[in-house]
């Protein structure tokens, strides 16, 4: 276990190093000079002067990545051209949303796509299952900026069910100020007992959750079913079935167990995914996450914000994956002592 | 499923992949409704020009008098705000959709599919160079790579396919290294080595063409998550730009509307769902068959 | 214990396995024999109406139930407790992500068996194959080919089975660790009367253990009688041939060995 641990943390920190290259790379082909963006279009010359030498833009290019990479390893990645601060803080506003909002999803996710994707494994060939497939097909399918246009016109604007934007009323702050600890709003209203403000908070996540929950629901079900079909096709449910266990028991106390695990490792690639299908989701509902933030960027050509937001969900994800391969580790027993 | 390609849920490991093809052998009967619903689809787009009611409207046309009528029978899906038809728009817009997706998967399938090979032929360092630079690549979800590339380059269609490109490939190359790895340690391999047929020629003439299979279908599957992506820079106006009809950017530019005209947003949302699911349906099915 | 009356198992058409007349008694140890194929595995199944896709019609009882016309939840009651399998490849038949010790608690809560007799008859049971009560904390990848099998035997003995159906038990296994099987196997028919419904190619192993042998090809039964009869004096071509395969018949493979652990 050690030795595959050690392994597998020596690639990640691999893939990492590249990324930050990739990142550099790609963010040195920006058109225009970040300079002038930073500085603004009448700077005078000394001081668009003094904004490339802050940038560091007239070393060569090795100098300017070993620089950034220094930088990035100390904790400075950079600053906003558009908020004018520092990238890190910025991220660190806005990744905590961006989490609470996704998580969200993620938990919606799961807990309609296993118990679907079971239903279809059990009722296989049958029309639950049809139909399971062909909607799970469907939440796969639907681009999810209109999806989150549609249920913001239908369910918010036209029936008022829900709030239309953002992550909580702005007025609460007022009445009942909340305390930031982790600047998870919904996991600092809970902790600090701010009802209004936790309520409020739930209100506002129902949609834009959803909306983000299609597709990793679409996707964790058809895992699910898949990975259940071809576990009861196994000797070991063969057995199961002799020893008197019914079709329900062998997929939901036996099979299931074994089927979780490409489930899980599923899940992890679904996360960054969401994290970046969320950016569309929080544009429409306005949610003060990663994505609001990229889109800001991204209208300023603020390139410091953009390799900001790039490197996290890239970095995210690398570790979103080593963590799948530790938890297989709990889930599976012969992964351990691999 | 699209447990697949990168905007679909990124492909998983082998074993993943072949559990999840078992389970969904017998997909045929939706495999094809998807068939026939990307056939018409493919029709409307090639013949955008003769079937649409209002040809010019798929352009940059404006009939200011007409904008924003509701659905009739002059105008199936109502117009935009401009005054365009939107089922001309819609129809036009299949083309756009389509051009991409064969595009990106043209472009990103060829490099793939050779560096995959090459990777998988040779295999010791030279593999393992290719497929640390994959992984450098897997390691962003696909959107974002697309979204950092088409921010840098100027926003238009060749944007969109040049940034989908370059997420996509790695898969490809992933996917046919593996495969090219078995194929190179099979039998006819070793005698035309020993033969002396040079390197390339065994590379292009023996073991890739008996490694497509695996990297056909898997090109079949993500034309859905090609579509989405697609749609999706072109709503975050990374993408198409007016006149251009593109589904994405209808969306975009009606979104505002969306209370009061449904028609504008709705119409262009649910081609990209329906092309989307047309092209995932169909992929899913020829690879459960394949897997058989 | 088992009867077997006109069972015809058909995909469609054909006949995959069809056997007009099988019985097995108590303390009786039954053989098929026959190459892969031959429809001695689908018999098998059929005995505890585990058969999937394919249609089956005759009569098959195990003890006063007729499996192929009980109602599901009899059905699935006499599986395991009246008749319980155990398959071919040892660990693959056994859910990797269990410890054996809760597969063996869960099957017996099926059973209505529950805390301190669970224990006790799970002791037991594991005891009568010779195996360490230390075995059910263990997961199916950390024990052995041998252990995992008579594990299997040991789930039909705690659960109070009178027949063991056995599908190619011993041929995943090693030679020596065969002979372990094939002995706790016979010792449970001598001691505690079980019958045993075995499937195998291997003749001399049948030679061993069986006390009637049923000969299968391709679906048909073409031979049955007593063990030492057909062995000695095959009355047909194919069972001749099977026979004639074998390096050292009737000879003696049973010898028992120490019995491995780890």
């Amino acid at each position: 276990m050690l030795r595959y641990l050690t392994r597998r943390l020596g690639q990640a920190v691999l893939v990492v190093a590249g990324v930050v290259i990739l990142t550099f790379v790609i963010m040195r082909l920006v058109p225009g000079d970040p300079a002038v963006a930073y500085a603004g279009p009448r700077a005078s010359p000394a001081e668009l002067a003094a904004a490339r030498a802050r940038f560091g833009l007239d070393d060569s290019l090795p100098v300017q990545l070993w620089n950034y990479v220094r930088d990035l390893l100390g904790g400075d990645w950079g600053v906003s051209l558009h908020t004018r601060q520092p990238v890190r803080d910025d991220l660190f506003q806005a990744f905590p949303a961006s989490l609470e909002l996704v998580g969200a999803a993620l938990v919606v996710a799961i807990v309609v796509g296993i118990p679907l994707g079971v239903a279809a494994a059990r009722y296989k060939g049958k029309f639950p299952d049809l139909s399971i497939r062909v909607s799970s097909m469907l939440a796969v399918s639907v681009p999810v900026f209109w999806l989150a246009l549609a249920l913001q016109t239908l369910f918010a604007s036209g029936l008022g069910w829900f709030p239309v934007a953002g992550e909580y009323d702005a007025n609460l702050d007022n009445t009942s100020p909340l305390h930031v600890y982790t600047n998870i709003t919904a996991v600092d209203a809970l902790f600090t007992g701010n009802w209004p403000i936790l309520g409020s908070t739930l209100a506002h996540l129902v949609l834009p959750a959803l909306v983000i929950a299609a597709y990793p629901s679409g996707v964790i079900a058809q895992m699910t079913r898949a990975a259940l079909i071809e576990e009861s096709s196994r000797d070991h449910a063969r057995l199961e079935r002799a020893l008197g266990f019914g079709e329900t028991s062998v997929l939901t106390r036996f099979a299931l167990r074994p089927a979780l695990n490409p489930v899980l490792s599923l899940i992890a690639l679904v996360f960054a995914y969401s994290i970046v299908n969320g950016f569309l989701v929080e544009a429409v509902f306005n949610w003060p996450g990663l994505g609001r933030y990229a889109a800001d960027s991204i209208r300023s050509l603020d390139t410091p914000s953009i390799a900001g937001v790039t490197l996290l969900v890239a970095i995210l994800y690398v570790v979103a994956n080593l963590a799948v391969d530790l938890v297989q580790g709990v889930i599976d027993p012969r992964v351990r002592s691999r | 499923m699209t447990i697949s390609g990168p905007a679909g849920a990124p492909t998983l490991q082998p074993q993943l992949r072949r559990t999840a093809l078992r389970g969904l052998a017998g997909m045929d009967r939706l495999a094809t409704v998807g068939a026939v619903l990307l056939a018409v689809i493919v029709l409307a787009a090639l013949l955008a020009p003769l079937i649409a009611p209002y040809p010019d409207d798929g352009g940059s046309a404006t009939h200011p008098l007409e904008a924003l009528l509701p659905p009739s029978g002059a105008h199936w899906f109502g117009t935009d705000q401009v005054g365009r038809d939107v089922l001309s728009r819609v129809l036009y817009g299949a083309r756009t959709s389509l051009l991409i997706a064969v595009a990106v998967l043209v472009i990103a399938g060829v490099v793939g599919v050779v560096l995959g090979v090459v990777a998988g032929y040779a295999g010791g360092w030279v593999r393992d160079v290719i497929m640390r630079v994959t992984d450098v690549f897997l390691a962003f979800p696909a959107l974002l790579l697309s979204l950092a590339l088409a921010v840098v380059l100027q926003p238009s269609v060749t944007t969109v396919i040049v940034a989908i490109s370059v997420t996509w490939w790695p898969w490809y190359a992933r996917l046919t290294a593996s495969v090219a790895a078995s194929v190179s340690t099979r039998g006819f391999v070793d005698s035309a080595r020993c033969l002396g047929v040079p390197a390339p020629v065994i590379v292009f003439r023996h073991v890739l063409p008996n490694s497509l299979t695996p990297v056909l279908v898997q090109l079949s599957l993500d034309g859905g998550g090609v579509i989405l992506t697609a749609a999706a820079l072109s709503y975050l106006g990374l993408g198409a730009h007016e006149p251009t009809s593109e589904w994405g950017l209808m969306v975009q530019q009606g979104q505002s509307l969306f209370t009061t005209d449904w028609w504008v947003v709705t119409c262009p949302g649910v081609a990209i769902l329906i092309t989307a699911f047309a092209f995932n349906v169909l992929g899913e099915g020829l690879r459960a068959r394949l897997a058989r | 214990m088992i009867r077997i009356r006109n069972l015809a198992v058909r995909i469609g058409d054909r006949v995959i396995a069809s056997v007009p007349e099988l019985d097995v008694a108590a303390g009786e140890c039954v053989a098929i024999v026959g190459e892969s194929g031959s429809g001695k595995t689908t018999t098998l199944l059929a005995t505890l109406g585990l058969v999937e896709g394919a249609a089956v019609s005759g009569e098959v009882r195990v003890g006063d139930v007729d499996v192929l016309t009980a109602a599901p939840a009899d059905l699935l009651r006499i599986r395991g407790s009246r008749a319980a399998l155990v398959m071919q490849s040892p660990q693959a038949a056994l859910n990797p992500t269990m410890r054996l010790g809760t597969l063996m608690r869960r099957a017996l809560a099926r059973h209505g068996v529950k805390g301190g007799e669970a224990r006790r008859r799970a002791e037991e049971a594991v005891a009568a194959v010779l195996l360490d009560p230390l075995i059910l904390r263990r997961y199916p990848h950390q024990v052995s080919g041998g252990q995992a099998q008579r594990f299997a035997i040991a789930l039909a003995l705690a659960l109070g089975a009178e027949v063991i159906l056995a599908d190619e038990p011993t041929s995943a296994l090693d030679v020596t660790v065969q002979a372990e099987v094939v002995a706790v196997l016979r010792r449970l028919r001598d001691e505690r009367g079980l019958a045993v419904l075995f499937v195998s190619h291997d003749l001399a192993l049948v030679s061993t253990i069986a006390d009637r042998v049923v000969v299968m090809k391709e679906g048909a039964v073409v031979e049955s009688g007593h063990a030492d009869a057909v062995f000695s004096r095959p009355s047909d071509a194919y069972t001749r041939e099977l026979i004639a395969a074998v390096p050292r018949l009737p000879g003696h493979a049973g010898e028992r060995q120490g019995e491995e652990e780890t």
